[in-house]
Formats: C-alpha cells, sequence, structure tokens
C-alpha cells in the first residue's frame, strides 16, 4: 500500500474555494441590501397616507396618489388568476399523471412550458397586443384594456403553474395513487380526492410564485393595459398598474412625479417581499407534512 | 412499495450448463406445467426441481390434493406474466379457497406479490406489462376486455407494504372507498367506519380523534387503518403484499390477530417473507421460485410434511 502523502496545495484550494463561495453569497446580500436601502432612503418619503387614499391627479405640483395604481395591479393579478391558475395547474396535472413519460406530445408540452417561462416579457407585451388590442379593438371597438392586460400576464402564469404544479404532484408518494386505485377509484377520483389535496400547499406555492413573477412585469402591460391615471373597475377600458404608473412617472419630466414613482417601487417591492414570504411559509408547510407520511 | 418487478434469473440467462449432469431423471419429467399430485419421487434430490427452474424448463407444482378440489373464489390457469421482456410468472396454475387465508411465500423476486397484484390489475398501471393465460374472480374472467379494471378492483381490498393513508382524517379514510362510490348518508358511512375500525382492532385507539389527520397515527395504527380502509367496504377478498414487513412485532400480532378473526368470512391472500407468519395465520400455503408454483397445500403440511425436498429446505431456511 502506497504512503499516504500531505498536500499543501490540497489545503489552500479548500480554504480559497470556502473564501469565494462567501465573497459571492455576501455579494448578492449586499445587492440585496443596497437596492433596498436606497429605495426606502427616497421613496419613503413619498409614502403616506395620501399615497393609498387617493388618485393621480394629473397635477404636476399634487400628484395625488397610487390608489388607482395599487386597485389596479390587483385587479390585474386577480383577473390574470383567475385564467391562469385553473389552466395551469390543469396542464400541470396532465403532465405529471396523464401524460405518457416517453411520449413525445409530453416532452413537447413541458420543453414548450420551460421556454414560455423565461419567454422576455416585451416579446409577451408586443405578441399579446397584436392578438389581442387590435383583434378586440375591430371585434368589439375595444382599444388598450385590462382584459388583455391579465390575459397577457395569465399568458406568463400558466407555464410557471403549470411546471410547479407538475414538479410538486410528482412528489406525492406513488403509495397514494395504488392505495387509491386499489380500491376502487377512478383516476380522476385519484386525482381530485387524494393527489391534489395532498399537494394543495405545494401547488399554492407554485401559484404566488407565478404572481411574483407577474406583479412587477410592465412591458405586457404598457402594450395591453397601457396604463391609466383613474381608478376604474372597468377592465374594457385602458388599465391602471403599479408598474405602468410608475413607468409613466419616473420618465417624464415633473420631479414629485418622480418621487411618487419611489414610492410606488417601495410598494412594489414590498408586496413582492410579503409574497416571498409567504412562498416560503405555505413551501415549508407542505413539505412538512410529506415528511411526516 | 413496489414489488421487485423482475425476476432474478430469466430463463434466457441460465446457462444450460448450470444443470448438473448427475440429473438424468430432469429430462424425464413431464413438460407441462399442470398440477399433479405427488410427483416428489424419492430419487429427486433437494435442487434438481430448482435447477430445472433455473435452467428454464418447464417444471410441475406439487399442489395438495386437498386443495384441488376446494371451493376456489380466485382461479388461476396457466398465468403468466411478462415486465417488458423478463417474464416474472412462468405458467401459475392455483386456486385460492373461499374464505381462507392463504400465504405466498418464496425469497425475493419469486413472483408472489406479481401474481398478488395480478388479481386487482395492478399491475396494470407499471408500462410494459403483458400477461396470458386466465384467472377468474367468483367466475368471472379479470382479464377479459369485457372486465371493468375498476369495479374489479372494488371487489377486492388491498393492504400495501408500506402503509399508506391518505393525507385526510381517520373517518375519510376508511370510508374513502364508499365516497367514491357516492355515498353521502352520514349514518351508513359513521357505521361502516366504526365496524371497519373496530374489525380492525383501532376503534378503542382512535374513536375519539376520527376527525384527526390519519397521519399523526403510529406506523402499526396506520397499517390497521388501511385494513379498515380496505375491508370497510366489504370486499369479495382481501389481498395483503406484506403487511407487517414494516411493523414491529407488537403490531405485527396485532394484524395477525385480526386475519385470524375474518378468516371464515372473507377471503385472505397474503404475501409474506415471515415463514412463522405464514406458519401462524394461513391455511393453506403456497411456495413460489423465480417465478413458478413449487408447491402448495394446508399450512401444516407445507411446513411439516412437505411433498418436496426444496419446500422443506425453503421453510427450514436452509435455502433461499
Amino acid at each position: 500500500m502506497p504512503a499516504r502523502r500531505d498536500n499543501p496545495t490540497a489545503r489552500v484550494t479548500s480554504n480559497v474555494l470556502y473564501l469565494i463561495c462567501t465573497v459571492a453569497s455576501f455579494v448578492i446580500v449586499g445587492v440585496l441590501i443596497l437596492i433596498t436601502g436606497y429605495l426606502v432612503s427616497i421613496g419613503i418619503s413619498s409614502i403616506s397616507l395620501d399615497f393609498f387614499t387617493r388618485v393621480a391627479t394629473g397635477d404636476p405640483n399634487d400628484p395625488g396618489g397610487m390608489k388607482h395604481a395599487i386597485v389596479g395591479t390587483l385587479m390585474l393579478l386577480g383577473m390574470a388568476s383567475l385564467v391562469g391558475v385553473p389552466v395551469g395547474i390543469l396542464a400541470g396535472v396532465y403532465l405529471s399523471e396523464y401524460a405518457d413519460d416517453s411520449g413525445r406530445l409530453n416532452s413537447a408540452v413541458r420543453f414548450t412550458a420551460d421556454v414560455l417561462s423565461g419567454l422576455p416579457s416585451i416579446v409577451v407585451g408586443i405578441v399579446g397586443y397584436e392578438l389581442l388590442v387590435v383583434p378586440m379593438n375591430r371585434l368589439f371597438d375595444i382599444k388598450y384594456s385590462g382584459y388583455a392586460g391579465a390575459a397577457a400576464l395569465a399568458f406568463i402564469m400558466v407555464p410557471i403553474v403549470a411546471r410547479t404544479t407538475e414538479e410538486m404532484l410528482r412528489l406525492v408518494p406513488g403509495s397514494y395513487r395504488e392505495g387509491s386505485l386499489g380500491l376502487g377509484a377512478t383516476k380522476a377520483q385519484t386525482i381530485l380526492r387524494v393527489i391534489l389535496p395532498a399537494a394543495t400547499g405545494s401547488v399554492i406555492t407554485g401559484v404566488m410564485l407565478a404572481l411574483a413573477r407577474v406583479a412587477g412585469e410592465t412591458a405586457p402591460l404598457l402594450f395591453t393595459a397601457l396604463g391609466s391615471r383613474f381608478l376604474t373597475m372597468d377592465p374594457s377600458q385602458p388599465f391602471p398598474s403599479l408598474t405602468a404608473q410608475i413607468y409613466t412617472y419616473a420618465t417624464g419630466p415633473y420631479e414629485k412625479e418622480k418621487q411618487m414613482a419611489w414610492g410606488g417601487m417601495l410598494v412594489l417591492i414590498a408586496i413582492l417581499f410579503v409574497l416571498n414570504m409567504l412562498i416560503r411559509y405555505v413551501a415549508h408547510r407542505s413539505v412538512r407534512k410529506f415528511q411526516v407520511s | 412499495m413496489t414489488p421487485a418487478p423482475t425476476s432474478p434469473t430469466s430463463p434466457g440467462t441460465a446457462a444450460p450448463a448450470a444443470a448438473p449432469a448427475t440429473e438424468p431423471s430432469m429430462s424425464a419429467m413431464p413438460l407441462v406445467s399442470r398440477p399433479v399430485v405427488g410427483i416428489a419421487s424419492p430419487e429427486q434430490s433437494a435442487t434438481s426441481f430448482i435447477d430445472a427452474i433455473k435452467a428454464g424448463k418447464p417444471v410441475t407444482s406439487a399442489v395438495h390434493p386437498s386443495l384441488l378440489k376446494a371451493d376456489h373464489i380466485v382461479k388461476v390457469d396457466d398465468f403468466q406474466l411478462w415486465y417488458s421482456q423478463n417474464k416474472a410468472l412462468h405458467g401459475v396454475t392455483m386456486g385460492f379457497p373461499r374464505s381462507k387465508v392463504t400465504a405466498m411465500i418464496g425469497p425475493s423476486g419469486c413472483g408472489k406479490s406479481t401474481l398478488l397484484r395480478s388479481i386487482n390489475r395492478l399491475n396494470d398501471l407499471i408500462d410494459g406489462v403483458r400477461v396470458a393465460g386466465k384467472m377468474t374472480l367468483s367466475g368471472d374472467d379479470v382479464y377479459a376486455p369485457k372486465m371493468d379494471v375498476i369495479n374489479l378492483r372494488k371487489r377486492l381490498g388491498m393492504v400495501f407494504q408500506k402503509s399508506n393513508p391518505f393525507p385526510m382524517s381517520i373517518f375519510e379514510n376508511v370510508v374513502y372507498g364508499l365516497r367514491i362510490d357516492g355515498e353521502k348518508r352520514k349514518s351508513v358511512l359513521a357505521d361502516a367506519c366504526e365496524s371497519a375500525l373496530r374489525a380492525a382492532a383501532l376503534w378503542e385507539e382512535v374513536k375519539d380523534r376520527l376527525k384527526g389527520s390519519a397521519l399523526g397515527l403510529s406506523g402499526g395504527q396506520q397499517q390497521r387503518l388501511c385494513i379498515a380502509r380496505a375491508i370497510a367496504a366489504e370486499p369479495e377478498v382481501l389481498l395483503m403484499d406484506e403487511p407487517c414487513s414494516a411493523l414491529d412485532p407488537i403490531a405485527t400480532l396485532k394484524i395477525e390477530e385480526f386475519i385470524r378473526s375474518i378468516a371464515g368470512r372473507i377471503t385472505v391472500v397474503i404475501v409474506t417473507h415471515n415463514m412463522q407468519q405464514a406458519a401462524r395465520v394461513s391455511d393453506n400455503t403456497a411456495f413460489f421460485y423465480l417465478g413458478r408454483l413449487v408447491e402448495y397445500g394446508p399450512t401444516a403440511d407445507i411446513f411439516q410434511n412437505p411433498m418436496l425436498p426444496e419446500t422443506e429446505s425453503y421453510v427450514t431456511g436452509r435455502f433461499g
């Protein structure tokens, strides 16, 4: 047996690797702190009761508040979820429970979903304009609208929800399926009564991931919902959103409106932060459930 | 847990040289796959049957006379099964007597779990499974094209190796079979739940927490819950796939007591690796090896007075 030798180089390499990994992780935290710190320091001054209770005035000296944009964003997210969540979950169920794993259709659907979830949002916006805004204008005399904006967001949500649903359903133990089918349940009964309920928490995580992604989208909305400074509940009209309002204010010439944009960004980041906390909480709980079983 | 999907030795891989030349009687054996009585001739050594199987030759199961004329609820006739290219069952012919407990024993990969899961067609879920031969449940052809698999499974209960309570309440677990049949009457569900839990000797332990999660139960309780779930809809046959292999001795004892308590009312087919368990709970025992039924007879005979020396070697732990 050859004698083992000390290898000083290996020790040095090991320490160096540890060092650069640590530095890299601190860079991430540092960037996050930098951005939020900067946002808070500039934007906090525009956050007031008025910010949440007043709508835009159009007056550069007294821009009012962002109520219309916050409500608009929430409405858009709600409408997008109404379509995107069921379609996404059903597609995920198909991929996990029905599709033949080796089948071409299955891999095609999965590949398409992966490509779609990485689609640049400007593409979604312009394609949405061509496929939604232009035809709706021709058919119903609706131009930019909340419907088109919600549809564009839903389009972004579907592949994300579908893929996370699929992954989460695959984590449900096969013994549940066998147990249910062995009792004479149909496939649909097994999916609806056992598989989906078992994965509810994880599926919700996927939905919130998708929401967090689209809540910050701007480009798709600029070309579909356009944005508006009025508080509206009518989705057939140009529709306000936080991101579109931030864009309008930030690119405009007026100092007070720019200040409103900073406040809007702060609120947007806060919404995403809360969503991410919820995702972590729900995901943690649902993972624990499987560990118990 | 899925059973070992393949037989460890497929016929094609057994080299002919493996068959010892000292066994001229092998070629004289009848090349049919029908149960006959008393084929164990004195000149057969303890390994000749096994060697014939390994060489891929057809062998004849030794079935004790009392089992040939019994009232069989499940009949298996020259049943064969392939997982893709691997043949897991080589022409099994046997019957499971009504209202009796039948144990299937044999080393891993012998096909006993495969045969069990063929009865309720759970093997259908695995890609590439093909079957040949015939199997009937109370006279109905299990593999007939017109057989509705959902209805077939409703007539059979199954308990798995690893307990698999669903992530819902204890009550909902037990009445799952009735729920999927559309039963909504509260009193019917409650009665079925109580009697199934009583039969599975779990009622006293859980009667105050029926709404609690089934996942909060101990391993042994979970398995008894799965038993209650399997019998709540009153199946014709209860299939048990190594139901105690993940349990401690006390939990095992409770399940064995359950099996004895329902013997005579429900037909039970149990796959087990535990020979003592087979001896304790079953009326009849079938010994499988490499996808063949080797010997099948009353449990007392299989363990104390088997026809074949191979069976004796296996049940006494000298082989397998």
